[in-house]
């Protein structure tokens, strides 16, 4: 849009001085307008809950008392705890995947690079409703036609209330296309060939390579992935609510038909605690950096 | 050829010297492109020997087939009497400077030499102190805490050096270490390459399209051409009996001049002149003369084109009646009245010529 409003101030500079101003002032005005009517399109749905949960109706002042229930809340700490246990499960299963995955595409076979783009993308054109209806049918039939063989055992396993492997799975697949892009930005740029190389050449196995040489150069892209993964963990409701776990995202939903302003307060929580973790990682990330430079 | 005797500051760099290396018959092909079309080297204990030739001749891919990252369709690496084909790169024992900037940029220097004698599981203290040793060698000690990205392309490379050596390897490998630095760090790096590499004795393999780089460092040189050797000899026998003509026009300046052969002996520039080597047959060829071995006389059909000055020699460009172009080298003190425009005659030396047939 500003870059719209821009072309339009540049047009009228053909004409002579004056009008010239005139159009810088015009764009001026549109960028005012534009950042304006972002700037409201984004702060007030941030504004509305957080007006919600303060909130006394009754006294008609403000009130904290929403936010000092969430700790006590019934159920909170467990679902929460379990969302934390699967984004974590899912960070470590879905790097272990790609991490190699993506190294050895750079290094040795090039030519996959374009299939395994779009193998990593099929996740955002299948849309999840479809993916987990899939799964559901296959948690039905499985267990039953494998009776007391160690596959229906796995099934059973893998959907265990405590701590459901299955979303770890799903969630390993929801990611792809989020951390492939994520650690390919890094990887095109590290020069990771000859870094390998010197590596092996010094007498480094391949795991001691990758855990000593190419974690490290990736470090940044690693955490933006971890990141990203951990936000989509947090935040998923549709998988987990159809195979019928409760998750962090099931529980507020659960919450608010009982107790809507404890939901809602909630949910601002959420949002904040993983803005707080996104900015802790990009200062961590600064940190060392101004430590190699310094 | 000759080891030097270890001396000096790196006597205490305990290395393995004199480690000799062989290459049998080895072939790789990348498709349709044969890299190495059967390739024979023998390179004796603590020489350096470099690979010379132009982009895609195959040296890149026979010194990494020797360093073990290349596997090849056929033939075999000998190091010493131990055949390492089939050994994976990390455990061929064999130091390697890279061409592109190697250094891990996530460790300091220190760490960066030492990281092949962590990878061997040696304690701290003696990691410590033998990279300190190496970073003194290479003239870079107070840079220990550094990170590569603070030191310059030059300094980067000296500490990938020391990183090589570092874990006394039996073979030091060499690839275009010095094509991404400026012109005077170039020069002053290969003089401390070499100074290093004589002192500790190691078996060098150096790869360059550079043949300065070439002819001033290497015990011998082997000049390549797709995937074979044409020749390897020493840098001054490389210059004066070059044993191809396309070894004679790769290394130095060969001038291209039009002749006849008949009876034995080539006919150019007026004058008769015995064959250098094999002669093909009879009839038009073209007789490849260096700009030393070719004198300029006032007065005759040439014109003097242009003349640079560089120091003691001054080189002249002169444009035969033909329209063929020569240069000739000529001692600056006796230069001055070939300014352009000047009539000359261009001569041979007394002294065999080499041929080379008519391209078409």
């Amino acid at each position: 849009m500003t870059a719209l409003a821009e072309g339009v101030a540049g047009a009228g500079s053909v004409a002579p001085p004056t009008p010239v101003r005139a159009g810088r002032r015009r764009g001026g005005a549109w960028r005012i307008t534009v950042l304006v009517v972002v700037g409201l399109y984004f702060l007030i749905p941030l504004a509305a809950p957080i007006w919600f949960t303060v909130r006394d109706r009754g006294a008609g002042a403000f009130t904290g008392r929403y936010y000092a229930q969430i700790p006590g809340a019934a159920g909170f700490a467990e679902a929460f705890g379990r969302s934390l246990a699967l984004g974590l499960l899912t960070v470590v299963l879905v790097l272990a995947l790609m991490v190699p995955t993506i190294v050895l595409v750079e290094l040795r076979l090039p030519r996959l690079r374009t299939a395994v783009e779009l193998l990593t993308l099929a996740p955002l054109v299948v849309p999840p409703i479809a993916l987990v209806v899939g799964v559901r049918s296959v948690l039905s039939w499985a267990p039953d036609h494998f009776y007391g063989t160690p596959v229906g055992d796995a099934m059973f396993a893998l959907q265990e209330p405590a701590l459901p492997w299955i979303l770890v799975l799903v969630y390993v697949v929801l990611a792809l296309p989020f951390v492939y892009r994520a650690l390919d930005a890094g990887v095109r740029n590290a020069g990771l060939a000859t870094l390998t190389e010197a590596a092996r050449n010094l007498g480094a196995s391949w795991p001691r390579v990758l855990l000593t040489v190419v974690l490290p150069v990736l470090r940044t892209s690693v955490l933006n992935a971890s990141f990203l993964t951990l936000a989509l963990v947090l935040g998923e409701y549709t998988v987990a609510a159809i195979l019928g776990f409760q998750t962090f995202p099931t529980w507020i939903v659960q919450v608010g038909g009982s107790q809507p302003q404890l939901s809602v307060a909630v949910s601002v929580l959420s949002l904040v605690v993983t803005w707080a973790l996104l900015l802790l990682i990009s200062a961590l990330d600064r940190r060392r950096r101004n430590e190699e430079t310094s | 050829m000759t080891t030097a005797p270890a001396t000096g500051r790196a006597q205490a760099v305990s290395a393995q010297p004199g480690v000799a290396v062989r290459l049998e018959n080895l072939t790789r092909r990348f498709g349709d492109v044969v890299a190495l079309d059967g390739l024979d080297l023998d390179i004796a204990g603590g020489e350096l020997l470099a690979l010379l030739g132009p982009s895609g001749c195959g040296k890149t891919t026979a010194l990494r087939a020797i360093a073990g990252f290349e596997r090849p369709d056929a033939g075999r690496v000998l190091v010493g009497d131990r055949d390492v084909t089939s050994v994976p790169p990390s455990k061929r024992d064999m130091g390697m400077v890279f061409q592109a900037y190697s250094l891990f940029p996530n460790m300091t220097v220190a760490d960066n030499v030492a990281y092949g004698l962590r990878v061997r599981g040696r304690g701290k203290p003696e990691r410590a102190a033998r990279a300190t040793e190496l970073l003194e060698l290479v003239g870079l000690a107070d840079r220990a805490k550094r990170y590569p990205h603070q030191l310059s392309g030059g300094q980067q490379q000296r500490v990938a050096l020391a990183r090589a050596l570092a874990v006394a390897p039996q073979v030091l490998l060499l690839d275009e270490p010095l094509s991404a630095l400026d012109a005077q760090v170039r020069v002053q790096l290969r003089e401390e390459i070499r100074r290093l590499q004589l002192e500790l004795g190691i078996t060098t393999v150096f790869v360059t399209h550079d043949q300065a780089e070439a002819l001033s460092m290497a015990d011998r040189v082997g000049v390549m051409r797709a995937g074979r050797l044409e020749q390897v000899a020493s840098p001054d026998e490389l210059y004066e009996r070059p044993a191809t003509a396309f070894v004679a026009e790769f290394v130095g300046t060969m001038n291209r001049v039009p002749a006849t052969l008949s009876g034995g002996a080539v006919e150019l520039l007026g004058v008769r002149r015995p064959v250098a080597g094999a002669a093909p047959a009879t009839g038009p060829v073209v007789a490849l003369v260096r700009p030393e071995a070719l004198v300029v006389t006032d007065g005759g059909a040439g014109r003097v084109v242009t003349r640079t000055f560089s120091g003691a020699v001054t080189r002249v460009l002169v444009a035969l009646p033909d329209g063929t172009e020569v240069r000739v080298d000529v001692a600056s003190a006796d230069s001055a009245a070939l300014v352009p425009g000047a009539a000359v005659t261009v001569t041979p030396v007394e002294r065999p010529v080499l041929v080379a047939p008519v391209e078409p």
